[in-house]
């Protein structure tokens, strides 16, 4: 049995009395399930009874949700109201769900990334469901006059059995609102759980289907301005002059003016990346005039000099933050990357004696693995209503992360945060890209200089070339071995521009009596931001394809390898600060060969096998590949996930096909590169985006059945899977592909893609 | 600006815009049907799919004064209720995640369903190939688009 106290987090079970005023806007529209029971539970109550910040319950039995966090696709407006509801013990088909919006007051953490939704998420939606439904006993108990723990609940009906008394939680919704809200509550034992586990359907599943407005970029009110933008060209430069007259006579044009996103002395957060805090609007009647507009203005850019502004650092610091001056190119961004490798580092971890292994070894290998600049390439390309008038603020627009996009808001319109009201849209895709949120600043000026409402919208070439990129990296492995062919030493440099890929305390490190993890960073003026798993997503691969060749080296099998090595991290680890479980991370790669039947592959199947921890999460993979008329054709995937407890199964197996998917995608062609500042594509006619014919034929997810919290899971099944297709994309081939993208490699081999 | 008139949805609709106004802004902005989503604009993405006397088309790339006299048929149309064999199988299959290229991959299914109601697993990879979705769910989709053609 579960106690827990009510205290912490106490703020989202108690009620905000402020709540009429505040806002909240409700449009009760649709139903969770997938069909009531009763046309009487489809009907919108008369009246509500909000039990905590979470949950309203109607007189009728029907039961409102509100998801707290942002939903670009993770599925978190699904699977959080499911944790609510269980511990409510409710019906599932009485559920509305409404997206919250941004009431910081109301709810901790409203942010969609670092794979925390449900793992921070899980004890507090818990808590609320049990508040909740522990309030509705207490009211049952005055109202009967009976003790509250002779009372039962199931599926949103309260019963005293011995005095047969029975009603819904809308009979007790009422009273139940006034009672006290309890110190401590009890959770569910995980056995008895009745909705978490058991697979909902995506509860706008529907209106996705139909078409219905769910996207800022659907959105339009009474005389609503549209908005484009003109950002300079490339990165190092910035804006000197334009003319507003080259457009001003086109049709449907109003206002051409620039803004700033930044006030001199505005100290910016961790989140404040922007390429261009400088660029141009162009204001009208439709957004394909203003896009017509864009391309006929006349701007004059400049080279912009090295420029410096201050940042808040860690412990409450002030530090000053420099974006170097010039125009990059990736050719020397190769060079210097280069240079590094070949340089000593900053040493991130050191145990044993590495150096001394190296020079004793009988065999030294050394590989080197680099990988390119990414975008993110949301569908839904960076867009944002906004509605400024006088001294108040409306946004509607797509962010992970409105917390960290309020305060350059409040200095940028120069309106209190209590004014500024921020309102969630569902997100046409986020992957990290939307947790920098400056096209809702953008908006709000641009809204704020017309004094209308204004819905403005990035082009496809806007969005991809705007930056906050994944980083490129190289990361150099070495390997001694002696001449009994047992590894002795591991040694890692790795490093890219701007940041260092490597996570020093991961895995091999605590395998290896000898280890030494060295990094390093190249500052850049091109800006990068998370990525589905950052820093993950690429060092796994040059980790686990290096793993692989070492072990063919050694001449194991590249599973047995890898839970050799994880028996040594558990029986007898090396170091005290290794931020794995090797139980568990041995538990995937023992499934996953399990279920791929890893000893028996069919004929012609080449495989490849790789296995990530990250967001707290394990992850094994095994890629299939055939060769069929000189194409390499990735006919299987099976993943093998331990993420503790899986809320809603089937979308995550969704989401983990998602991610499989992505990382086959962006491994066989996912790049970015630079010439004098501008990046070489704009668009999805260059910049490749896996599509149907190249997706794996098969993906198998497989969770690993246990009752541990859960932890990430919509970034940790990405990873791995860069290493488990080069692996299988050796035995295809012959070849080891150190470099990403492998596509234009495999072109070479007269392999078509 | 010139005055058109459209039949959508089986409605004759008319707008005032300018010739090379491509449908997909016409839809959006002037009809108020934000089904068809905006996601390239040079029609290699197929979230602005629709479907134009049948055939599936990218609006972005379709002005104005190229479809009068064709009947256009829209996401918001395609069924009454949303209950059209492929909307069906979405549903059944639980496709979308973030959602947002759905819209344009339901036309681009239902048009392919219309002119060849059994396709092959190939020919659903050939006829799926020009919809982008970043999130990944080609498998889901391509089990979909078979449902539907069982149920067709």
């Amino acid at each position: 049995m579960t106690i827990v106290n009510t205290k912490l987090n106490r703020r989202s079970f108690l009620k905000v009395s402020a709540l009429a005023g505040g806002g909240m806007v409700l449009s009760f529209s649709w139903l969770a399930g997938c069909k009531p029971t009763s046309k009487e539970m489809l009907e919108m109550p008369k009246e509500w009874f909000e039990l905590n910040n979470f949950i309203k319950i109607g007189e009728n039995g029907a039961v409102t949700l509100y998801s707290p966090n942002p939903e670009f696709g993770s599925n978190v407006k699904t699977s959080m109201p499911m944790i609510l509801a269980e511990e409510l013990d409710t019906d599932w088909k009485n559920v509305f769900v409404e997206q919250a919006d941004f009431y910081p007051e109301r709810f901790d953490r409203q942010f969609t990334g670092g794979s925390q939704g449900i793992r921070q998420g899980w004890t507090p939606l818990r808590t609320a469901g049990a508040t909740a439904r522990a309030m509705l006993v207490a009211a049952a108990a005055q109202g009967w006059n009976v003790p509250a723990s002779e009372i039962t609940t199931a599926a949103g009906q309260i019963e005293h059995k011995s005095s047969g008394k029975k009603a819904h939680y809308g009979e007790m919704a009422s009273l139940a609102a006034t009672m006290e809200v309890p110190e401590e509550v009890q959770l569910k034992e995980i056995k008895d759980f009745k909705i978490i586990g058991n697979s909902k359907k995506n509860v706008d599943g529907v209106k996705i289907l139909t078409g219905k407005p769910l996207f800022s970029l659907d959105h339009k009110v009474e005389g609503m301005k549209y908005a484009a933008i003109v950002h300079p060209p490339a990165f190092g430069m910035k804006l000197k002059s334009f003319d507003k007259n080259s457009v001003s006579d086109m049709p449907g044009i109003l206002d051409v003016f620039s803004i700033s996103l930044f006030k001199d002395d505005y100290q910016r957060n961790f989140f404040d990346t922007t390429t261009f805090p400088e660029i141009i609007a162009i204001v009208g009647n439709s957004t394909w005039e203003v896009m017509q507009a864009k391309k006929t203005l006349k701007v004059e850019w400049e080279k912009a000099p090295e420029s410096t502004f201050p940042m808040a650092g860690r412990g409450g610091v002030t530090v000053t933050a420099t974006v170097p001056a010039g125009l990059e190119n990736t050719s020397s961004h190769k060079e210097r990357m280069a240079e590094f490798t070949a340089k000593q580092g900053n040493i991130l971890r050191k145990d044993g004696d590495p150096e001394g292994e190296f020079n004793k070894a009988a065999k030294i290998i050394e590989r080197t693995y680099t990988a390119p600049f990414l975008a993110h390439n949301t569908m839904e390309p960076m867009n944002c209503f906004a509605d400024v008038k006088g001294d108040k603020a409306v946004i509607y627009g797509p962010t992970q992360a409105p917390e960290f996009i309020m305060g350059t808001l409040a200095q940028a319109l120069e309106i209190p945060r209590e004014n500024i009201q921020i309102n969630l849209s569902r997100m046409g895709g986020g992957f990290g890209r939307r947790a920098y949120s400056h096209h809702m600043v953008e908006a709000a000026l641009i809204s704020q200089k017309v004094q209308a409402p204004v819905k403005m919208v990035y082009t496809r070439e806007d969005d991809m070339t705007a930056g906050v990129y994944r980083p490129t990296y190289t990361a150099t492995y070495r390997a001694a071995l002696d001449e009994n062919n047992n590894l002795t030493a591991l040694h890692v440099k790795a490093g890219g521009i701007p940041e260092t890929p490597i996570h020093p305390n991961r895995f091999p490190a605590g395998a290896l009596d000898n280890y030494l993890a060295e990094g390093w960073d190249i500052p850049s003026n091109i800006t990068i931001g998370a990525f589905r798993a950052p820093r993950s997503n690429f060092i796994a691969g040059a980790e686990q394809s290096f793993l692989d060749e070492l072990a063919e080296e050694m001449g194991k099998d590249p599973i047995d390898f890898r839970l050799e090595l994880l028996k040594r991290a558990e029986t007898n680890p090396v170091g005290s600060n290794n931020d794995y479980d090797p139980k568990r991370y041995a538990g995937v790669l023992e499934l996953v060969k399990e279920k791929s039947n890893w000893n028996s592959p069919k004929d012609n199947v080449h495989r490849g096998v790789s296995a990530y921890f990250c967001h707290n999460s394990y992850v094994a993979e095994v890629v299939d590949t055939v060769i069929k008329d000189n194409k390499p054709v990735v006919e299987n995937v099976y993943a093998a996930v331990d993420c503790g407890v899986v809320v809603n199964p089937d979308a995550a197996a969704n989401m983990g096909e998602g991610a499989i998917v992505d990382g086959i995608g962006n491994a066989f062609f996912g790049e970015l590169a630079f010439e004098n500042g501008v990046p070489t594509k704009s668009n999805f006619d260059k910049y490749r985006m896996i599509r149907q014919k190249e997706s794996p034929k098969k993906i198998e997810v497989h969770f690993v059945q246990n009752n541990e919290d859960p932890t990430g899971l919509g970034e940790p099944l990405f990873p791995p899977v860069f290493a488990a297709l080069a692996n299988s994309l050796y035995k295809a081939t012959g070849k080891r592909y150190y470099e990403q993208p492998f596509a234009p490699q495999l072109e070479m081999q007269n392999l078509k893609m | 600006m010139a005055q058109y008139n459209l039949n959508i949805n089986g409605k004759n609709l008319q707008v005032d815009v300018d010739a090379n106004t491509p449908m997909l802004w016409v839809l959006r902005d002037h009809l108020d049907m934000v089904g068809t989503k905006f996601g390239c604009g040079i029609a290699q993405c197929g979230a602005c799919t629709i479907h134009l006397d049948g055939n599936a088309v990218r609006s972005c790339q379709l002005p104005i004064s190229a479809v009068e006299d064709s009947k256009i048929t829209t996401i918001e149309g395609l069924s009454e209720k949303g209950d059209h064999p492929v909307q069906q199988a979405w549903m059944e299959h639980d496709v979308p995640q973030c959602g947002y290229c759905q819209a344009g991959q339901i036309m681009t299914a239902a048009a392919l369903l219309q002119q060849n109601p059994s396709p092959s697993d190939e020919e659903i990879e050939n006829a799926m190939n020009g919809n982008i979705c970043r999130c990944g769910t080609y498998l889901r989709i391509k089990a979909a688009v078979k449902t539907a053609s069982q149920k067709l």
